[in-house]
């Protein structure tokens, strides 16, 4: 009994037909203008934010990364550098050997051709001058000769004419 | 701990409340009928002498009665003494049509009763009632004042006009006759105190996520600035842990439902924390507005129900025949109860919580035996504003926790109604 003339009074717990139909249609207006104007708009900002931070991230690790591989790179590139760079200086020692190796040899060569040359061209100047010695003891010869038989032939006219026309006779010719 | 204490203590002082109440209806009940033997206005016999106002200010202080007027549903907001805002009455009687008219027209003065009647409605402790009697003079008229009387355990409440009684009905409500209402001869769809916090609610919420949502477009690439900073943990919040754990990947189609269920409700507790005007409605606490709540949880998971689901419920997989004779009951059951429990817990919550701040409140007024005594007065205000104070940080708490237990406790449901069971159909 005293519980029923409690609950006369607790309005609150009995269902309204008026109070139901407002809350319905409010809550639906409500429902429809939020989702419209507010919340799907926001969880579309926030999820662009999200991936735009979330790419910005990826963005740096993948840039530290391309860093980080770059310098490896780089350490390569270094390393394959000094490599070649001995490559290069024992090759180009080894070239600057050969070089010289070649060009003694050709000097050799050289010197040998010029030595052989000058023996040539010694022996040439040899067989001139011995051709020239032999004229010229030709010539002394015949000078000498020359000179004996002029006087041997020295007032003897006749002697001499027949000379004179033996040594025209050689000058004609 | 300390809520667990503080629930305690309210429990008894609200028992003691109302037993008080209780002993004073009793011996209410007694003289009245007294008075009253004899007296049946559908006998036509209308004498004076039966007839009597109820002078509230002979009435010795109630607080439990003061609670029960402060949670209910009214049609003028009372602001404070004699000022009352008017709100639009919408009443419909099958016998008479639809009326419309400012509660201003009731000219209210103290208690919420008004001067007047019109088209046969009267305004008694702030709600509009009607005139049984069909012979009751249309229009406006002036009456006297309003009285009860006792049908076996039922008080109807009574206007007296031109000496005369007239018995009133109350609005209709859809608790079948059970706690105390039914259907009557009129429907109240009126922008009552609740209905106006709703529209309130709605458009102080609507403004202040338009702005936030503004805010995501001027404000592009830069930090959340102001209210936008308050709005957006909360929202990412009841995304992360509520929407997205319960749901799984298909979130999105929910969420706009959850964060409506959510912030309507967190709105509308917290609107109804502030103790003066434009707060103070107890619409969350209401079972009317909570029922709807729970419909739209209700019919939103189950319209998204998979086959999974009503496979779940009708015929369980992976047990034996006889166990589903059991279970099936029991789910189908289940269906309603879940709805149910969502509805209850957050009436039950929000009003409790209204209930004891406002016995809080009283204990001034029990101490100071209605401002006879102003020592008493003081005394009780000592202990009641510390009281008081507490219970209201409380409530800030539960107004959150509410709103975030009826939304986690649908997404569940939602969740439920919509996983997919691969995984298990691979274990069978």
């Amino acid at each position: 009994m005293t519980d029923l003339l409690f609950l006369a009074d607790f309005s609150v717990i009995r269902p309204e037909p008026g109070l139901f139909v407002w809350t319905v249609l409010i809550f639906s207006v409500f429902w429809w203008l939020m989702a419209k104007y507010a919340f799907k708009p926001i969880q579309q900002a926030l999820k662009a934010r999200e991936d735009d931070i979330q790419n910005s991230l990826d963005e740096a690790k993948r840039a530290r990364e391309e860093m980080a591989n770059l310098n490896a790179e780089n350490e390569k590139l270094l390393a394959q550098a000094s490599e070649e760079r001995a490559k290069i200086l024992k090759e180009a020692k080894e070239a600057k050997q050969a070089i010289i190796a070649e060009a003694k040899e050709k000097a050799k060569e050289e010197a040998k051709k010029i030595v052989a040359n000058a023996k040539n061209d010694i022996e040439n100047l040899r067989m001139a001058a011995v051709t020239d010695l032999k004229n010229q003891v030709g010539n002394i010869s015949i000078e000498i000769a020359e000179k004996i038989l002029r006087e041997q032939l020295k007032g003897d006219a006749a002697k001499e004419g027949y000379v004179k026309s033996l040594v025209d006779e050689i000058k004609l010719n | 701990m300390k809520k667990i204490i503080i629930s305690l203590l309210s429990l008894c002082l609200l028992t003691f409340a109302v037993s008080a109440q209780d002993h004073d209806d009793h011996s209410g009940d007694a003289t009245e009928e007294h008075h009253e033997s004899g007296d049946h206005h559908a006998e036509g016999d209308h004498h004076e002498g039966g007839c009597h106002c109820h002078d509230a200010s002979e009435d010795e202080f109630d607080p439990g009665e003061t609670a029960f007027h402060h949670i209910m549903d009214v049609n003028a907001f009372h602001l404070y003494g004699d000022i009352y805002i008017p709100l639009p009455c919408i009443l419909y009687a099958p016998e008479h049509g639809w009326s419309f008219f400012l509660s201003s027209k009731f000219e209210l003065h103290e208690h919420g009763d008004g001067h007047k009647a019109i088209d046969g409605y009267v305004m008694h402790h702030g709600e509009v009632m009607r005139v049984q009697d069909q012979s009751f003079p249309k229009g406006e008229v002036a009456v006297k004042c309003f009285g009860s009387t006792h049908e076996g355990d039922k008080e109807i409440f009574q206007v007296i006009y031109e000496g005369d009684c007239y018995n009133l009905d109350k609005k209709s409500t859809w608790d079948g006759g059970m706690l105390g209402g039914g259907i009557t001869s009129y429907y109240d769809f009126s922008i009552t105190k609740n209905v106006f916090t709703m529209l309130l609610a709605l458009f102080l919420l609507f403004f202040m996520f338009r702005r936030v949502a503004k805010a995501y477009t001027t404000r592009k690439g830069e930090a959340p600035k102001g209210i936008q900073s308050l709005i957006e943990p909360i929202f990412v919040f009841m995304r992360d842990e509520v929407a997205i754990p319960f749901l799984g990947p298909k979130y999105e189609k929910y969420l706009p439902f959850l964060m409506s269920i959510f912030f309507f409700i967190l709105g509308l507790n917290l609107i109804g924390q502030i103790p003066f005007f434009p707060g103070s409605g107890n619409v969350t606490g209401n079972l009317a507005v909570t029922m709807v709540l729970a419909l739209f949880a209700f019919f939103v998971t189950n319209l998204s129900g998979n086959k999974h689901y009503w496979e779940h419920i009708f015929w369980m997989p992976g047990v034996p025949a006889w166990v589903k004779t059991i279970l099936t009951p029991v789910e189908v059951m289940g269906l309603i109860i879940k709805p149910l429990t969502l509805m209850l817990r957050l009436f039950a919550n929000i009003t409790a919580g209204h209930i004891v701040i406002i016995i809080f409140v009283s204990l001034i007024f029990v101490f100071g035996q209605a401002g006879e005594s102003i020592g008493g007065s003081v005394l009780g205000g000592f202990i009641a504003v510390p009281l008081t104070l507490f219970m209201m940080a409380i409530e800030l708490l539960v107004a959150f926790i509410q709103a975030f237990v009826f939304c986690i406790l649908t997404a569940s449901y939602i969740g439920a109604a919509i996983e997919d069971h691969h995984h298990e159909a691979e274990h069978h």
